[in-house]
C-alpha cells in the first residue's frame, strides 16, 4: 500500500466515520436517556436520505445551492414527524414495562417504515449529488478529493458532537435532560416533564439520524436496505463505545471508519465484518464498552 | 404429567392434528404448515431463553448454521438424505451454541442481547463475504433429499417434509414442556427472578444458562434445517438481524410464558404473510407490523395470554 492510497484511506476513513457518527450518536442519545435501544433508528436514516431526495430533486432546477437547505430542512421533518409519533404513540404507552416490549415495538416501527419506504419510493436506485457538485475539489497530499467528503462532513460532525456536549453540559435545557437521565424520580418530584423530556430527546435522536441520511444522500446511492444496514453498524458503534457515551461515540466512529477504509483498500471481501468483529472483540472485554462506566450488575 | 392434561396441552394436540390432517384436504397448506412447524422449533429456543429473563437479537446465527450444514453437504460433498441433514444441523448449531453460549452466559439484559447480535453479525458478514464457499448472497440451493434412502417426488415431498416436521416440533414441544417442568427448567426461570438467591443456593446460574442457551441453540438449527430443506435454499439472509428480530417477535406475538406460544405465534406469524403476500404483495411488512404493535399494546402476553386475561387478578402483583 502506498502514501496515495494510505491517504485515500484515511479521507474515506473520515468522511464515512462523520455519517456513521451522525446516526450513531443520535441512537446512543436516545438509549443514554430513554434506556430504549431504537431499532427503528436506521429507517430515520433511510428515510432522512430518501426526504432530502425528494427535497433536492424538487429545488435543484430553481438554484443548485438550495439543496442545501432542502438536506437540512428533510431531517428535521423526518425527526420531528415519525420520531415524534414514534415516541408519542408507541414508546410512551411502555414505559416502565418490559424492556423486550419496548425494544420490539421499535422493531414494529422499522417493518412499517421498511415497508412504507418501498411503497414511496419505489427499490430502484436514486441519486442525487448536486450538493457534491457544488463545492469545488480539494487536494489533500497530492490526492484529489471533493471538499464536501472531507471538509463539510466531518466539520458537521465536529459541529455536533462540540454542539451537543455544551448543550447537554452547559444549558439548561440540557441540565434537565441530564436531570431526569440520573434520577427520573427525583427529577420528577423537583417539577421535570419527564415525558415532554424524552419526547424532545427521541425528537433529537431522531433528526441526527436523518441528518446522517440527508448528508449521506450526495456520496451514494439510495437503495432499499441501506436502512437495516445502518441500524446494525450504528448500533456497533455505540455499543463498541459504550451507549449512551457522546465522545465515546465519536472516537469509535473514527475508529471502525478508518479501520474500514484501510481493510476496503487491502482485503475488500472482509469490510462488513470489521465491525461486527471489533464489537465482539470489545463486548468481551468490556461489555459495558470502550468508554462505558463500569455499571452494577447482580452478580 | 398424565391425567392433567392443561388446556393449553390440549390446545396444542389439537393444533398438532389440524397441522397432520388438514394438508391432506389443501395440497397448498403442505409447505405452509410445515414452515409454521420448523419455525415454531426456533421459536421454541427464543422461549426457553425469554424465561430466564434474557432476549437473543442474533438467534438467526444457528438458524443460518443449521440450513448452511445442509447446503454445504450438498454442495461439497453430494447425495443427502433429511435425517442426516438433521443430524448435521443438529450437531454443527450444538456446538457452535456451546462455544458462543460460553462467552455469552457471562452477561445479561442488554449485553447479553448485544453480544449475541454481535456474533451474529459476523457470521452473516463471513457467509455473505466468503463468495468462493458459500455462494455470496445469492446462497447454496439445496436439493431434495431422500429419507432414508428413498426418493420422493416434489409432491409426496412436501408431505413427507411436513410429517419430519411434525414429529420433531411434537418431540420438541413435550420436551421443553419437560424440561422447564424439571429442576433445571425451574432454575433457568429463577434467573429472571432472583438470580441472586440462585447462586446462593449453591448452583451456578452460568452454568443453568448455558443449558438453556445450548438447547436453544439446537432448536434454532433443527429449525433452520428444516427451513433450508422445505424452501431448498440456504442463504445468509437466514443469519440477517432482522430474521432474529422476526423470531423475537414470533415469540412475543404468540406469548413467551408458555411453549405452546411459539406454535400460535407462527401460525400466525405465516398465516398473515401467505395470505398478505398472496393479495398485497407489497404491503405484508406493514400488515405484520401493525399486528406486532396491536400485540405489543394490547395484548403483551400474546395471543395464547389472551384466554388468561380474566385469571389475572388471582395471581397477584409482582
Amino acid at each position: 500500500m502506498n502514501s496515495t492510497l494510505a491517504t485515500l484511506a484515511v479521507l474515506d476513513g473520515i468522511s464515512y466515520a462523520a455519517l456513521v457518527f451522525l446516526v450513531s450518536v443520535g441512537l446512543s442519545l436516545i438509549f443514554g436517556v430513554l434506556r430504549v435501544v431504537n431499532v427503528a433508528h436506521g429507517s430515520f436514516y433511510a428515510f432522512g436520505a430518501y426526504l432530502a431526495a425528494t427535497f433536492s430533486l424538487a429545488v435543484a432546477p430553481l438554484s443548485p445551492w438550495l439543496t442545501y437547505p432542502a438536506l437540512v430542512a428533510a431531517s428535521i421533518v423526518i425527526g420531528v414527524v415519525c420520531g415524534g409519533l414514534i415516541e408519542r404513540f408507541l414508546l410512551r404507552p411502555l414505559y416502565g414495562r418490559d424492556d423486550v416490549l419496548q425494544l420490539l415495538i421499535t422493531f414494529a416501527a422499522f417493518m412499517i417504515m421498511d415497508n412504507l419506504q418501498r411503497l414511496i419510493w419505489g427499490v430502484q436506485p436514486i441519486f442525487a449529488n448536486e450538493p457534491l457538485k457544488l463545492l469545488p475539489n480539494i487536494s489533500v497530499f497530492g490526492v484529489n478529493y471533493t471538499s464536501y467528503q472531507v471538509l463539510l462532513l466531518p466539520c458537521v460532525a465536529l459541529l455536533t458532537l462540540i454542539g451537543l456536549r455544551y448543550f447537554l453540559r452547559r444549558t439548561l435545557a440540557g441540565a434537565v435532560i441530564m436531570a431526569v437521565t440520573e434520577d427520573r424520580e427525583a427529577a420528577t418530584a423537583i417539577g421535570i416533564d419527564a415525558k415532554r423530556v424524552y419526547f424532545v430527546t427521541f425528537i433529537i435522536g431522531a433528526s441526527f439520524a436523518a441528518l446522517g441520511g440527508a448528508l449521506a444522500l450526495p456520496t451514494t446511492s439510495l437503495v432499499p436496505g441501506m436502512g437495516a444496514d445502518m441500524i446494525v453498524l450504528s448500533f456497533a458503534v455505540a455499543a463498541t463505545a459504550g451507549l449512551g457515551q457522546i465522545e465515546g461515540t465519536a472516537v469509535t466512529a473514527l475508529m471502525i471508519g478508518l479501520a474500514r477504509a484501510f481493510i476496503i483498500y487491502t482485503q475488500p471481501e472482509f469490510e462488513v465484518l470489521v465491525p461486527y468483529l471489533l464489537m465482539v472483540l470489545v463486548l468481551l472485554v468490556r461489555p459495558f464498552g470502550l468508554f462505558g462506566a463500569t455499571q452494577l450488575r447482580k452478580i | 404429567m398424565a391425567g392433567r392434561f392443561k388446556p393449553i396441552t390440549m390446545a396444542a394436540v389439537v393444533f398438532f392434528l389440524v397441522a397432520a390432517v388438514a394438508p391432506l384436504f389443501v395440497p397448498s397448506w403442505a409447505t405452509l404448515f410445515a414452515l409454521i412447524l420448523a419455525k415454531s422449533i426456533v421459536v421454541l429456543g427464543i422461549i426457553l431463553l425469554l424465561q430466564a429473563g434474557q432476549v437473543s437479537f442474533g438467534h438467526a446465527m444457528f438458524f443460518v448454521t443449521g440450513a448452511y450444514s445442509a447446503a454445504f453437504w450438498g454442495k461439497y460433498v453430494g447425495g443427502g438424505d433429511i435425517v442426516l441433514y438433521l443430524v448435521l444441523g443438529a450437531v454443527s448449531s450444538t456446538v457452535f451454541g456451546l462455544i458462543v453460549g460460553l462467552f455469552v452466559v457471562r452477561y445479561r439484559e442488554i449485553f447479553f442481547g448485544m453480544l449475541n447480535l454481535a456474533f451474529s453479525m459476523v457470521l452473516w458478514s463471513l457467509l455473505e463475504k466468503m463468495f468462493h464457499y458459500t455462494n455470496g448472497a445469492d446462497g447454496i440451493r439445496v436439493a431434495r433429499p431422500g429419507l432414508l434412502g428413498l426418493a420422493f417426488t416434489p409432491e409426496t415431498f412436501q408431505y413427507v417434509i411436513l410429517y419430519v416436521s411434525l414429529l420433531i416440533a411434537i418431540a420438541a414441544f413435550f420436551g421443553v414442556q419437560r424440561y422447564l417442568d424439571s429442576p433445571l427448567g425451574h432454575m433457568l426461570r429463577a434467573i429472571k427472578s432472583n438470580e441472586t438467591r440462585l447462586e446462593y443456593l449453591g448452583t451456578s446460574a452460568r452454568r443453568v444458562l448455558l443449558v438453556g442457551y445450548v438447547i436453544s441453540a439446537f432448536l434454532g438449527g433443527i429449525g433452520g434445517t428444516l427451513v433450508a430443506i422445505i424452501q431448498q435454499i440456504a442463504t445468509p439472509e437466514f443469519g440477517y438481524w432482522t430474521k432474529s428480530g422476526e423470531f423475537v417477535f414470533i415469540a412475543i406475538l404468540g406469548g413467551g410464558a408458555h411453549a405452546f406460544g411459539a406454535f400460535a405465534g407462527a401460525a400466525m406469524f405465516e398465516v398473515v404473510r401467505f395470505y398478505a403476500a398472496a393479495q398485497l404483495a407489497n404491503a405484508w411488512q406493514l400488515i405484520l407490523g401493525v399486528v406486532l404493535i396491536v400485540i405489543i399494546l394490547y395484548a403483551p402476553n400474546g395471543l395464547i395470554g389472551l384466554r388468561q386475561r380474566d385469571n389475572r387478578s388471582k395471581e397477584g402483583g409482582h
